[in-house]
């Protein structure tokens, strides 16, 4: 399987040294300038130089979680954006891929919630594809109510536990 | 503090038993609700000689079969018979006691301990079984469970459980320990240690592996691990979540759920990790599998009509689609384990914001509640149906409990600290 997955890691960065993106500038509005070919440019640390545009806290992408109402897996709107930005940014970045964690509060079956957090996840993963990301790019995972962001009870830490969050692979 | 807990029961006696191991300082209590009528009086004499041991052996006989709420003690004080010419049998016939235990520990000069035990019945003045047992003196606490198991058979005529182990999730701080214990929760062992969250583990039907859910890479991948060599692979680690292991009767398949295709959906899968094969079709979400014994049926959770409940769908993949909804009442009702013959299966209920243990008959749809508690999880059948294994929460920690399967008697095992979850109870030892 990890040979597999090296093999294809390779086909792809050579079909992306071939090929010259060629951002839509009106596109790339949220992800700042048009840094789409500089995936393949190492920066001294040996990561790819996109990820300081991800982590630039002045940028959207620097925001990596989605947090949902009570019971619910739409991507409310005050969402939409961040999910856009991170949609574009790896269309325009083929190399780039995401693991998308969804996260549950922790009423109830550890088993049922982890399939109430993949829902979370798969909605992200959703949005992702239908704006232009590849279905190579992104794995939708979740880790239920294993990994609480807040502890406690009340709605508080839950409404902090209800969420996908978006991790680079690489990061 | 149980006293308080349980005082609001209604109009039932309560008898609350405190028993304190020799050995380990942890506290068992058993509390028992119901009149009990029906429970066999039984007086269990303290072995001759057992005082001298590292481990009481009676003690621990006495809390097991107190734990199965079928046995009321009776108390032997002042009459310590240890061979049947010494038994007056009026005087436990007066106590109450329709059966006698009595036995005699043996110090041997190769360092091991000979247990000698008979179990009396009163009526008839006559031996009903009886056992010698040589046991290193290490394994005082096995051989104690044999005889309670012994005890259990000649009593009751059914199959007794004290000599098998459970599995469980032992949290403590930000690590996370797989642990194999006895069924008391004694002679806890890690079989593995991590700094990532582990969930459902499922025991192979021979009781030599366990398969569980692992975080460590980022994700919910199932293993298999052998107990013995601690030797362990992934046997589900396709893109997206891999949980909710469970063995088919034969040890030959695990039913799994993958969300690669689409939602959370069950499939089989070879337990080297081939022949993946699509069970379950629904747009929803179908979770939480467990085979029935017969290797026929999988009971799991979905929620294709609108909120989670327990369905039922044969294995053969042409009927799969083909699930039947087992549960109807209240808007939530997860985490399915069938009992060993089959006929009915323990799951969790939510009524009036508490998650609950409960059991439904398979052919009724009878339905009763087991259990009072706010947040019980992952209940788990005895491999004799008699008893429900299952996580529950006290002060805010997990503990693990165990009620009978009348609902009549519950125990908890607070042997460690730490916040235990996931219980799953094994099979029954290869020599039963």
């Amino acid at each position: 399987m990890k040979k597999l997955l090296s093999i294809a890691m390779i086909v792809l960065l050579s079909a992306c040294a071939s090929q010259t993106t060629q951002p839509d500038g009106d596109e790339m509005a949220g992800t700042g300038d048009g840094m789409s070919g500089s995936e393949l440019m190492g920066s001294e640390s040996g990561r790819p130089s996109y990820f300081n545009q991800l982590n630039d806290p002045s940028n959207i992408l620097s925001q990596r979680s989605v947090y949902y109402d009570y019971d619910s897996y739409t991507v409310k709107g005050e969402y939409r954006e961040l999910v856009l930005a991170h949609a574009r940014f790896l269309r325009d970045n083929p190399s780039a891929s995401v693991i998308l964690q969804g996260n549950t509060d922790d009423r109830g079956s550890r088993e049922y919630n982890l399939a109430l957090g993949q829902r979370r996840a798969d909605s992200v993963r959703n949005m992702m594809t239908l704006a232009g990301a590849r279905d190579v790019q992104i794995e939708s995972v979740s880790l239920g109510e294993e990994k609480p962001r807040a502890y406690g009870s009340g709605e508080t830490a839950w409404s902090q536990n209800r969420r996908t969050d978006i991790v680079y692979r690489g990061e | 503090m149980p006293i308080s807990r349980f005082k609001s029961f209604r109009g039932t006696a309560i008898l609350l038993l405190w028993l304190i191991s020799a050995t380990v300082f942890a506290q068992l209590n058993i509390e028992i609700f119901g009149g009990g009528a029906s429970r066999i009086p039984v007086a269990i004499v303290p072995f001759a000689d057992e005082g001298r041991l590292s481990q009481s052996i009676t003690p621990v006989i006495s809390a097991d079969l107190t734990r199965t709420g079928l046995f009321r003690l009776i108390d032997p004080a002042g009459s310590t018979p240890h061979a049947p010419v010494e038994v007056v049998y009026s005087d436990w016939a007066n106590r109450g006691a329709n059966a006698l235990v009595i036995g005699r520990v043996i110090h041997l000069s190769s360092g091991q301990v000979e247990i000698q035990f008979r179990v009396m019945d009163v009526a008839t003045k006559s031996q009903l079984t009886g056992l010698s047992l040589t046991v290193p003196a290490t394994q005082l606490r096995t051989a104690a469970h044999r005889i309670a198991d012994v005890i259990y058979e000649a009593l009751t005529g059914d199959v007794g459980v004290f000599s098998t182990r459970i599995a469980y999730v032992l949290k403590r701080g930000n690590k996370y320990a797989l642990q194999v214990a006895d069924a008391d929760g004694y002679n806890a062992q890690s079989i593995i240690e991590y700094t990532e969250p582990i969930i459902s583990p499922a025991w192979s039907p021979d009781g030599n592996q366990l398969a569980y859910v692992s975080f460590e890479d980022k994700k919910p991948v199932v293993y298999v691990q052998a107990l013995t060599t601690r030797e362990r692979r992934a046997v589900a680690s396709f893109k997206g979540s891999n949980s909710a292991p469970a063995w088919s009767p034969d040890g030959k398949k695990l039913a799994v759920v993958l969300t690669g295709q689409g939602g959370s959906q069950i499939f089989l899968v070879n337990v080297d990790g081939s022949g993946l094969q699509r069970l379950s079709k629904s747009p929803g979400i179908d979770t939480e599998p467990s085979f029935s014994p017969d290797g026929r049926y999988i009971l799991f959770t979905s929620d294709r009509g609108g909120s989670p409940q327990i369905y039922r769908m044969p294995i053969t993949s042409s009927e799969s689609s083909n699930a039947e909804r087992l549960t109807f009442e209240g808007n939530y009702n997860v985490s399915p384990d069938y009992s060993q013959d089959g006929k009915s299966f323990t799951f969790i209920h939510r009524h009036n914001g508490q998650f609950n243990v409960a059991v439904q008959e398979i052919g009724s749809r009878q339905m009763q509640i087991l259990t009072s508690s706010k947040f019980d999880e992952s209940p788990s059948f005895a491999p004799n149906g008699k008893m429900i294994l299952y996580a529950t929460e006290i002060n805010g920690h997990g503990i693990l409990s165990a009620v009978s399967r009348d609902g009549q008697t519950r125990q908890h095992l607070t042997v460690q600290t730490g916040d235990i979850r996931e219980p799953a109870w094994g099979p029954l030892p290869k020599w039963k």
